[in-house]
């Protein structure tokens, strides 16, 4: 390992957190310019295929377009509490997958339900879920990206044990359930309204709370963080237990909008939501992003896929656009961070 | 690297603790630690062999030659794929791309057949040459401009699987001659070994000689404990690391060869998800996640363990997808065990300590 060895050039890969207010400054308006720029492409992508097809801003199509990334941005701002902290949480997709077919069966052998109920079932299971990486990860000392690999294939083949073959139709949920999943207000998809919830909630507690600033520092440099006595292990284990949470509420809401589900619900999704995160400049080695960066990454990530099939480009390219995307988005925050270095250097030396 | 603590927990293990930090304290720690791994590799194979033992007597057909066959030839992809992936590992980096890399070689093969006119060695050759290509593109993001790996092979993880249905679309390359999809199943002759594995044996006594018995293997475990300090013992860690990219882009490569020829299929979606399996295997083999431990011999037996153990289960009618229980089960108790025997070592080993005075 080497926390200390690899200090200095550290320094160089994550905007300083600490009291120095001008340095603090500078990192923070970098970040701003990731989420302009994240903007700016956002809006680059839409004109041009708006000028293609003007449909493609089209109340039926902003919709379509705010349905089909809900569900991501809920799950990328999860993940950027994980990321923030150096960890990672490959489970999502798995507990997702368990949690929609669990919001199933419990339509299916108590139809009777309100869906508020079983909206706190499956986040308190999704929690579940997260106590268990958490768990191990916080008391067994194993790092995140191998306890979470497990827990994706351990949470997946309890989902299949579970269904095994079944599969559950819409017409086996209540239709106040599914309505949740469709219905819009003022023209905005329900769906859509809790995700943005979710990114205003989390990117406050990241931004203005004391254990939200604490994320950071562990995420910056661990062993620092414990040393300032913060209860590291603590946050970690409370971070997976809210991205459990928060993948369960995704969960439910994949229930409620395609209905129809199986042992399958959101296979390879933790990928998708790895890479909404990087792209929304979450730094994958911790210490720096925003919920709203990564909120804009999987807005983007969805658009990409809606524009490609209204540039009548090949739906093919979709995933290979998304990889590009991702080398490109690390790439930036390095060039961005040796920059900063250089820059912070050049006043140091001129204030000594 | 900056990273390279990334996959870490916070620390609360005795790894992440700065050296010298955790004093007396530490060094016990990993002391411990490194007591516990150095039986790793014997623990895999013992499981190895009682798994074996068990699935012959209370499964049946398992100890058939028929099934032997399969589940060797099953295990061909994987087994490749974790050699290089071993020592990658080792140096603290990791490449999630390889299932891609072998989807997108395995579509390449299938469009210069329909396309190209080449003869099918040709084309061989240079599926394996353009896997060295792709994970030369690897390489270079990671030594060149200093990016972590786990990040990098993400995206290529995206690329490349997404180009290789750029590559075939849906569709599939199937009319490969019947001689050449016969070889790859093929088995030496009067007995029930695939062919295939021959080439397996080979590369893995190539990648163990190398990781083993060279100094450039020695050099692997050095920078996988400290790159800085590899670097300042004369170690050139970004051309390594390039070298160790290449030739995992390659082995992709072959096994993407082998791949098409075996389900005489080329498709887009060939080998999804396979680079989960991959890195289960190579971290049940004994293989830190932290890089700088680990061994070949470990990572072959933990392949076969987990080749076993699920073709045993799918014989016994168990699911093969709830069979993913099994294999994250594995995966999680691989590496919670090793831990837990070395904190209960250094704890007792602290005791000793705090009681020799007292003794005295």
């Amino acid at each position: 390992m080497s926390v200390t060895a690899g200090a200095p050039e550290r320094v160089d890969g994550h905007p300083p957190t600490g009291p120095d207010p001008r340095r603090r400054g500078l990192a923070e308006r970098l970040l701003a310019v990731r989420e302009l720029s994240l903007l700016l492409a956002l809006a680059a992508l839409v004109l041009v295929t708006t000028l293609r097809n003007e449909r493609f801003l089209s109340g039926q199509s902003v919709k379509d377009l705010l349905l089909g990334c809900a569900i991501l941005v809920i799950l990328a701002v999860g993940q950027t509490l994980v990321i923030v902290t150096r960890n990672v949480d490959l489970s999502v997709g798995s507990i997702l997958g368990l949690v929609a077919f669990a919001t199933g069966s419990l339509f299916l052998a108590a139809p009777g339900t309100p869906w508020p109920v079983a909206l706190l079932l499956g986040v308190a299971l999704g929690a579940l879920c997260g106590v268990v990486n958490g768990g191990l990860i916080a008391v067994a000392k194993v790092p995140a990206l191998v306890i979470t690999l497990g827990t994706l294939y351990a949470f997946r083949g309890v989902d299949y044990y579970w269904a095994s073959g079944r599969q559950i139709n819409a017409a086996d949920m209540p239709r106040s359930f599914l309505r949740l999943g469709n219905q819009t207000v003022l023209g905005v998809p329900v769906l859509f309204l809790v995700a943005l919830v979710v990114v205003a909630v989390v990117g406050y507690y990241l931004r203005a709370y004391r254990s939200g600033r604490e994320l950071y520092a562990i995420g910056s440099e661990p062993a620092a963080a414990r040393l300032s006595g913060i209860p590291v292990g603590r946050r970690v284990f409370a971070v997976f237990v809210a991205n459990g949470a928060l993948a369960g509420l995704a969960g439910v809401l994949y229930a409620a909008r395609f209905g129809t589900l199986d042992a399958a619900a959101g296979t390879g999704l933790e990928l998708q939501v790895v890479a909404a995160a990087v792209v929304g400049g979450v730094a994958i080695f911790g210490g720096s992003g925003s919920a709203y960066g990564a909120a804009l990454g999987a807005v983007l990530l969805t658009t990409i896929g809606s524009s490609l099939a209204v540039l009548r480009i090949d739906p093919f390219w979709q995933q290979a656009v998304v990889g590009a995307l991702i080398l490109a988005a690390i790439g930036l925050d390095r060039l961005l961070a040796v920059r900063m270095a250089a820059r912070l250097r050049g006043r140091s030396a001129h204030g000594a | 690297m900056a990273h390279d603590s990334l996959y870490a927990a916070p620390p609360v293990g005795a790894e992440a603790e700065p050296p010298g930090a955790g004093g007396e304290r530490g060094a016990g720690r990993l002391a411990g630690l490194r007591g516990a791994l150095g039986s790793w590799d014997a623990a895999v194979v013992a499981a190895l062999v009682v798994a074996t033992l068990l699935a012959s007597a209370t499964v049946q057909n398992f100890a058939t030659g028929r099934n032997v066959q399969f589940l060797l030839l099953d295990l061909v992809p994987l087994a490749l794929l974790a050699l290089p992936m071993t020592l990658i590992v080792i140096t603290g980096e990791i490449d999630l791309s390889v299932a891609s890399t072998v989807g997108l070689c395995s579509t390449l093969m299938g469009q210069m057949w329909l396309s190209s006119g080449l003869s099918l060695e040709l084309i061989c050759v240079l599926v394996v040459l353009l896997g060295a290509v792709l994970g030369a593109f690897n390489g270079v993001f990671v030594t060149g401009f200093g990016l972590p790996s786990l990040a990098v092979t993400i995206g290529t993880l995206a690329l490349y699987r997404g180009l290789s249905f750029v590559v075939l679309g849906d569709q599939a390359v199937a009319d490969f001659p019947g001689d050449w999809t016969a070889a790859a199943v093929r088995s030496i002759p009067g007995t029930s070994i695939p062919v295939a594995v021959v080439p397996v044996l080979l590369l893995a006594l190539v990648f163990g000689v190398v990781l083993h018995a060279t100094p450039a293997g020695r050099a692997l475990y050095a920078m996988g404990n400290n790159d800085q300090a590899a670097t300042f013992a004369g170690v050139s860690v970004a051309r390594t690391k390039f070298w160790l990219f290449v030739a995992s882009g390659a082995v992709c490569g072959l096994v993407g060869v082998f791949w098409t020829l075996r389900y005489a299929s080329a498709r887009g979606d060939n080998a999804t998800g396979l680079e989960l399996t991959v890195v289960t295997a190579v971290l049940l083999g004994g293989v830190s996640i932290f890089g700088g431990r680990g061994g070949l011999i470990g990572v072959v037996a933990g392949v076969l363990l987990l080749g076993v153990l699920r073709n045993a289960l799918q014989l016994a009618d168990v699911d093969a997808n709830a069979l993913t229980i099994v294999t994250g089960a594995l995966l999680i108790a691989s590496v919670v065990l090793p831990n837990a025997v070395a904190d209960v070592r250094g704890r007792l080993h602290r005791r000793r300590q705090r009681a020799t005075p007292v003794a005295r």
